[in-house]
Formats: structure tokens, C-alpha cells, sequence
């Protein structure tokens, strides 16, 4: 297990960012860029070992609005799917709504967030589920719809309910997609939390990123950049360990 | 040994009675008729083949006999009671296997007691018995992708015969298979049938395969199927591979081939 996470450490993109840290440092000095600006990368380093214990302790908070709203996200979205499943007429009832729903703009409705759930946790939790209950939807609910038709024809045959077609068939068909929508709403979902804090709250990697850029300091901004960064990677990797937990069946076959 | 006789007389009540059943389908604004006037039957216990060429609605016939569709015409009836639902007597394995990837082999044979909300534990235990019979002993906790073609088709077969119908409808289970792995999976079936008894209704365009397997035989015509001929197969049994042959075998797949071929 270790050893095939050592080969898969992306080496060549590791090597591509260094180069272009290279770049963006020299570049700095060359051009004489003030601090306030374009740090250096150097710069952001320093910036973000020194400021390290308040950056983590603002991702604690930030770090719970996303997994909450994402958790939210994916039972909304679960629901949502099965309940699309259930008949074609609540499908073409429900779809083209939640197409609609991504119209919206969520930071246009973030203002009406805050009124409706003042400025505690409550409002960001709000934006990260509907950032990321779209893509985790609409992938198991096409992931539902593309299960091989022969085997919910073999399930009828059986005698099978259209609640066990979904529970034995549908389902556990879906889950290689749902991974995939989930890791796309994984990654979505600090940036929610963080957009959500923008609009007004006490801490959060959002609140330290708005204080930071009104007093100008460019590489305070960066390092959280960086924090959110390495946060969203960590979210990444754990929906992909616990999809290959989930569906090994799928890796195993795709392995082949 | 066990010498069938010819089942013409009605000696067995027909587990599946199809009488002038009639189905078309539109297709492009026009009436393409699939079946025309069939009427089969397979008695409790017997083994009876549906030979025909392809496309000729062989697999609308099964679909008609598991409830899938409905005749346009004609009468079906299930183990001689006209309210019985197929659900409750008929089990179906198709020519794919449709093993779920995301169960072991173990759990995918049970499916169909499930299914029927029969109890998990209970139904492990009866397939855990059958595993050696079914060639797939030390294979229960093996996904199907681990699986050779010939033992997905087997654990397929033990999905059909675990589910506890008096009917069991095969469509083409062999037809993707090797010649080699074919012609045992085909003794093995019979050791099967054997061992359970059930009537097996048997779908292939193989005409060996169906004289060396069947009590009896149906041939298809061409679309839209009507029923060209009505053979009973009367080669001892247990029958072995080597029968083929034999000179009853050989007159027999003359007579269904120029059924075949003159229609």
C-alpha cells in the first residue's frame, strides 16, 4: 500500500510547479515587484510559517462548514436521486428544477443567507451545500440511469419491487459515478465555505484572507491560499480512499 | 437409466402452455409481425428446445412467457393455472450472464431469494452446499470479474436454479462460450437437470446442442416464427457427448436441418 502510493506521487507535476516557483521568485527580483503586490514565493513561505498556528486555527472553522456542507450535499443529493428513480414522471419533474437551481448565482443569494441565518456557521454551511449538491446529483442520478437495463429486466422477472431494482441494482450500479461527482463537490467545497465567510463572519480562513488583503498583506493572502490549497488536496485524497473502501469491485475490474 | 417417452399423449401436465400466440411490434410507422400463431409446451420435468434462426422472435417468445410483454394474441398459461403470475414460477437466465459486479458469487446466486425476501443467512447456507455441484467451490467470496466465462455462466445457472421455480427459461446460456468449454457445460447441465428436475425451456440456434440436450424439439421459422417442426428426441439418457454420432442423432439433425432450411 505505501509502496504504490510512493509511485504514484506525480513527479512530473511536482517538477513543473518547481520550476514555475522558480520563475515566479526570480521574476519578483528581476523586475523589482513591491512586496505588498507580488511576494515572492520565498516570501509566502516565511509568511505562512509564522502565521501557521492562527492559519490553523481559522481552518478549523472553515474546515467544519465544508464537511458539514458537504455531508449535506450528499444526502440532499442522494435523496434527490433516489427519489428521481423512483418514476420517469418525478424525474422530468425534478430535473430540469435542479438545472434551474444552478442558474442562480450563489453569492447573489449569499446577502439573503445572512439575513435568513445571521452570521454564525449556519449561513456557510448553506453555500457549500448548494455549490456542491449539484454535481453529486446529477452524477448519481445519471450513473442510476445508465445501470445495465438487462439486470433491472432480470430483477422484474424476479418479482422485484422498483425499491429493490434501486436498492440492488441502481445503487450500487451508481456509486462509481457518485465518486466521481463527490470528488468534484469535494473540491468545491472549501472554496464554498471560504466565499461564505467573505460575506461576514468572526473566524474562518475567509475572515483571515479579507483582514489580510485590507491591510495589504499579499503574502498573508497567499499562504491561505496555499492552507485552502492543501486542505481541498487532503478532502481529494480522502474521497478517493474511501471510494476504493467502498467499490474495490470497480478498481479491481477496471485494473483489468 | 431413464427412457422418456413421447410427451405428445400428454402424459405430464405442461408446466408451460403457449397457445397461437401472436405478437408484433411497430416499427417505423409499420407493423412488423414477430411471432405468428405459436404453440409450444413443456411438460413438468422435461427438457425442451426452441431452435430457430436468429431474430426470429425467439427472445420475444420468453419475454411473452416471463410477462415482459404481452401477446397480441393467444393464450399462456403457467403451470396450468391461467392467474398464476410468472414471478412465481418461472426463472430466467439470459445469454448474458448479468452477474453484479458488486456482489461476490456467493451473494449474487442468492439474489433471487432476496429478492424474494427469503432469509440471507438461510440462502448462503443452501448455495454454500451447491458450490461443488456448480463447479464454483472456493470461489464464494470471488467477485465475477475473477471468473473464467465458462464459470460466470455456471454461477449464472445457480442464480436460475436457487430462485425455486418449476420453470427455468435459458436463452442461448452457451453462445458465447469456447466449442470446448460449450460441450462440457453441456453434460454438466444435464447432471444439473438431473439432479433437480425441473423443466428447463432451452433457447439456441445450435441444432446439436438442442437433439443432444432436449426431450424435445421446436423449430422456428423464420420471422414471423411459426412453429416448422415438432420433434421428440427419443436417444437414451444419461446421454454422453459421443452420441452425436450415433446414426439416430445424425437422422435427426438432417430432419431439423431441412426444417430449417426449407421454410
Amino acid at each position: 500500500m505505501i509502496f504504490r502510493l510512493i509511485n504514484r506521487i506525480p513527479v512530473t507535476a511536482l517538477g513543473i510547479m518547481a520550476v514555475l516557483l522558480v520563475l515566479w521568485e526570480a521574476g519578483v527580483h528581476i523586475t523589482g515587484m513591491p512586496v505588498w503586490f507580488l511576494p515572492p514565493p520565498s516570501r509566502v513561505f516565511t509568511a505562512l510559517v509564522e502565521m501557521l498556528p492562527q492559519l490553523l486555527d481559522h481552518s478549523r472553522y472553515t474546515l467544519l462548514a465544508a464537511l458539514t456542507g458537504l455531508t449535506a450535499a450528499v444526502l440532499v443529493a442522494l435523496v434527490l436521486a433516489v427519489v428521481m428513480a423512483m418514476s420517469p414522471r418525478i424525474r422530468q419533474g425534478v430535473y430540469p428544477l435542479l438545472v434551474f437551481s444552478q442558474t442562480i448565482p450563489i453569492i447573489t443569494i449569499a446577502p439573503l443567507l445572512i439575513i435568513w441565518f445571521g452570521f454564525g456557521i449556519m449561513p456557510k454551511v448553506v453555500v457549500v451545500t448548494l455549490v456542491c449538491f449539484f454535481p453529486v446529483a446529477v452524477s448519481m442520478a445519471e450513473g442510476m440511469q445508465a445501470a445495465d437495463a438487462d439486470m433491472v429486466k432480470l430483477l422484474q422477472v424476479m418479482g422485484a419491487s422498483r425499491w429493490q431494482t434501486i436498492k440492488l441494482i441502481l445503487i450500487p450500479a451508481a456509486l462509481p459515478s457518485f465518486f466521481a461527482g463527490l470528488k468534484i463537490a469535494g473540491t468545491y467545497a472549501m472554496m464554498g465555505a471560504v466565499i461564505g465567510e467573505w460575506l461576514g463572519a468572526s473566524s474562518g480562513l475567509g475572515v483571515f484572507m479579507t483582514r489580510a488583503s485590507h491591510a495589504y498583506q499579499a503574502d498573508s493572502v497567499f499562504a491561505a491560499i496555499m492552507i485552502i490549497s492543501l486542505i481541498s488536496l487532503l478532502l481529494f485524497a480522502l474521497i478517493e480512499l474511501i471510494s476504493r473502501l467502498t467499490i474495490p469491485w470497480y478498481y479491481n475490474e477496471r485494473r483489468k | 437409466m431413464t427412457t422418456r417417452e413421447s410427451i405428445n399423449n400428454l402424459k405430464y401436465d405442461p408446466v408451460v402452455l403457449l397457445e397461437g400466440v401472436a405478437k408484433s411490434f411497430v416499427v417505423g410507422g409499420k407493423q412488423l409481425p414477430i411471432l405468428d400463431e405459436v404453440s409450444v409446451r413443456v411438460g413438468e420435468g422435461e427438457f425442451v428446445s426452441l431452435i430457430g434462426p436468429s431474430g426470429c422472435g425467439k427472445s420475444t417468445l420468453f419475454n411473452i412467457i416471463c410477462g415482459l410483454e404481452r401477446p397480441d394474441r393467444g393464450r399462456v398459461v403457467l403451470a396450468g393455472n391461467e392467474n398464476l403470475r410468472a414471478v412465481d414460477t418461472v426463472s430466467y437466465m439470459p445469454q448474458k450472464d448479468l452477474l453484479l459486479p458488486w456482489r461476490t458469487v456467493l451473494d449474487n446466486v442468492i439474489l433471487a431469494r432476496e429478492v424474494a425476501g427469503d432469509d440471507r443467512e438461510k440462502a448462503r447456507r443452501e448455495a454454500k452446499e451447491l458450490m461443488s455441484l456448480f463447479g464454483l467451490a472456493g470461489f464464494e467470496k470471488s467477485y465475477p470479474a475473477e471468473l473464467s466465462g465458462g464459470m460466470r455462466q455456471r454461477a449464472a445457472l445457480m442464480r436460475t436454479m436457487l430462485a425455486h421455480r418449476n420453470i427455468l427459461l435459458l436463452d442461448e446460456p452457451f453462445g458465447a462460450l469456447d466449442a470446448i468449454t460449450r460441450t462440457k457445460m453441456q453434460q454438466w447441465l444435464l447432471e444439473v437437470w438431473n439432479r433437480f428436475r425441473r423443466a428447463i425451456f432451452f433457447i439456441t440456434h445450435d441444432i446439436e446442442e438442442a437433439i443432444f440436450l432436449s426431450d424435445r424439439v421446436y423449430v422456428l421459422t423464420p420471422r414471423p416464427a411459426r412453429v416448422a417442426l415438432h420433434l421428440n428426441i427419443n436417444l437414451p439418457r444419461p446421454r454422453r457427448y459421443e452420441c452425436v454420432t450415433a446414426p439416430d442423432f445424425l437422422a435427426i439433425k438432417k430432419q431439423i436441418m431441412q426444417a430449417l432450411t426449407s421454410t
